[in-house]
């Protein structure tokens, strides 16, 4: 064993941080890929599940598949009470107020497109503005340009700093008394930054505005109080918190909910129907129409006890060593530029090597086991901003070693040797 | 398992870094652009056509090594060719790079390095990108072309 793996080796478990033990829960991580163990570096794009959210989905399709919320039988009221115990799960992981504050959807990207649809489209109209900002993913760019396109409100942008990092002065000028909704990531995907959201809120509920969270990055790495945000609305992805695709969450304020029509017709979020009339179902159900990814669901609630069972300040901290780590091995590459250095940042490397473009760098680290995500994350403005088509993206998660950052620092020096 | 120098050879990386025919034709007779939106590569072809021939051939934009030495290996290629000729090359190379067997790629020239891309699926829309855009600009209905 080299000097350097050894001393990976040394910080794996320096933080009392058992990597090897965690790694075991998670099977998709052992396994070989093009003749390499798998390093698996795209935990932004989604995260692998561990062993207690494979089981429960299975569990529910062996022994309880069933429709919610309607059967008397033993089997719908098992499934309709592990689908509500999983609501209850995100309540207290986010600290909603209530569970009717935690409604279902498929992901951030739903969530998103409902606050704009049901709270946007009815509210706002030509002489009102949104503001997002220059970071965001696409998720949260395109439903407001398609809510811009409705009402006639326009749309702003926050710039960002040669950083990554928003500029707070500029919000400010942006902010009057005509800016209705204020739609920010709470963490960047393409560059990992953290925003300062809570000054973000309090800025524009000054002004009256709504404020809406995109926390697809955000609750895999960091806590989140709802409360104590005071954002009227925050979105996340089950997928990026180590649950299945096809669930999500998104949280309102029940006030604000309960104003808003429903964004979807269809069973489950009605009273009562007659040809000519319906009379919608109360708060969470009036936004969940339809059978819902149940499975999901109660896989994403098994996510959140694994998360609560590691806990988010080790995984934080552990990360930010990740981080640490190998932004100090990468400072030594020749030709390599960090993109994205915000003080406030998650476990994300975004990068660019002189002279070989990311896919390139993309497929060469796949030839060595390695997944990272290359291209613009769909993030293309924030791509614009710094003058390049695409970066490769390194993120990490808590089931990361060092020893893997060692492998993905050699590969890069690989991807030199091929072109030079 | 491929060896990455399969898709890495020396003429791509030496096109890649020194591209041929890298350049705008301000009087092209046919202009077209093609973009592949998964990766951000973006080519523009400018084709001088006298006749039936392809009397001459550039290209500009950003890409990957693949794009842009296929891009550059193509205008090469497609130097002098009628247009008759181009529509067979285009058909030749496709097979070069999606065909499972292994074909004759004695007539493809040069262009048969390009052959260790079929061992990364993912990379066949780079390789073929420019051979796309070529055919759509000299057959096709002149909207720009993109890989989706």
């Amino acid at each position: 064993m080299n000097k350097k793996s050894n001393a990976a080796q040394q910080q794996n478990q320096s933080l009392g941080f058992d990597v090897k033990k965690i790694r075991n829960d998670f099977p998709i991580l052992h396994q070989i890929i093009n003749g390499k163990p798998l390093i698996y570096l795209d935990n932004a794009a989604t995260s692998q599940k561990p062993k207690n959210v494979l089981d429960a989905i299975e569990k529910y399709y062996r022994e309880y598949n069933s429709n919610i919320h309607r059967g008397v039988h033993t089997l719908s009221e098992n499934a309709t009470e592990a689908y509500e115990l999983a609501r209850l799960k995100i309540k207290n992981f986010i600290n909603t107020r209530s569970n009717k504050e935690v409604i279902f959807v498929r992901g951030a990207t739903e969530a998103i497109n409902l606050v704009a649809q049901s709270f946007g489209r009815n509210s706002l109209n030509e002489n009102d503005e949104i503001i997002i900002t220059e970071l965001e993913h696409h998720a949260n760019i395109v439903p407001w340009q398609l809510l811009r396109e409705q009402t006639g409100a326009t749309l702003k942008f926050i710039p960002i700093n040669d950083n990554g990092e928003l500029i707070i002065e500029e919000y400010e000028k942006l902010l009057s008394k005509n800016t209705k909704i204020v739609a920010v990531g709470h963490i960047s995907n393409a560059l990992g930054t953290i925003n300062p959201i809570k000054t973000i809120i309090d800025m524009a509920h000054e002004y009256g505005a709504k404020v809406l969270i995109d926390g697809a990055q955000a609750t895999s790495h960091t806590s989140v109080d709802v409360q104590k945000l005071d954002c009227d609305f925050y979105a996340f992805s089950g997928h990026k918190v180590f649950a299945p695709t096809g669930v999500g969450v998104l949280y309102g304020k029940q006030a604000l909910l309960e104003e808003m029509p429903p964004y979807q017709g269809g069973g489950d979020m009605i009273k009562m129907v007659t040809m000519m009339e319906t009379q919608y179902n109360d708060l969470p159900y009036k936004f969940e129409a339809g059978t819902p990814n149940i499975s999901g669901t109660i896989g994403l609630g098994a996510a959140i006890d694994y998360v609560n069972e590691i806990g988010l300040e080790n995984i934080s901290q552990y990360e930010n060593e990740l981080l640490g780590y190998a932004n100090q091995l990468a400072s030594e590459i020749t030709g390599l530029k960090f993109i994205g250095t915000a003080k406030q940042k998650t476990s994300i490397l975004s990068f660019t090597l002189k002279g070989i473009h990311p896919h390139d760098i993309g497929t060469i680290l796949n030839n060595e086991g390695i997944a990272i995500r290359t291209g613009h994350h769909c993030a293309m403005p924030v791509m614009e901003r710094f003058k390049i088509p695409a970066t490769s993206r390194a993120s990490f998660a808590f089931y990361n070693t060092h020893e893997e950052i060692d492998a993905l620092i050699k590969a890069i020096d690989k991807c030199k040797k091929v072109f030079n | 398992m491929f060896d990455i120098k399969d898709l890495y050879q020396e003429v791509i990386v030496d096109h890649n870094r020194s591209p041929r025919n890298f350049r705008v034709i301000a009087d092209a007779d046919k202009t077209m652009e093609g973009f592949n939106p998964l990766c951000g590569d973006k080519l523009k072809l400018y084709i001088k056509i006298d006749g039936q021939n392809i009397s001459d051939i550039a290209f500009d934009g950003t890409g990957c090594a693949i794009s842009v030495a296929s891009a550059s290996l193509m205008t090469d290629a497609m130097k002098g060719k009628s247009i008759d000729e181009a529509e067979t090359l285009f058909n030749n190379f496709h097979s070069l790079i999606t065909t499972e067997n292994e074909i004759d790629s004695d007539h493809l020239g040069k262009l048969a390095v390009l052959a260790g891309v079929k061992g990364f699926p993912a990379r066949v829309k780079c390789a073929s990108l420019c051979w796309h855009t070529l055919r759509s600009a000299l057959i096709g209905d002149d909207k720009p072309v993109t890989t989706e």
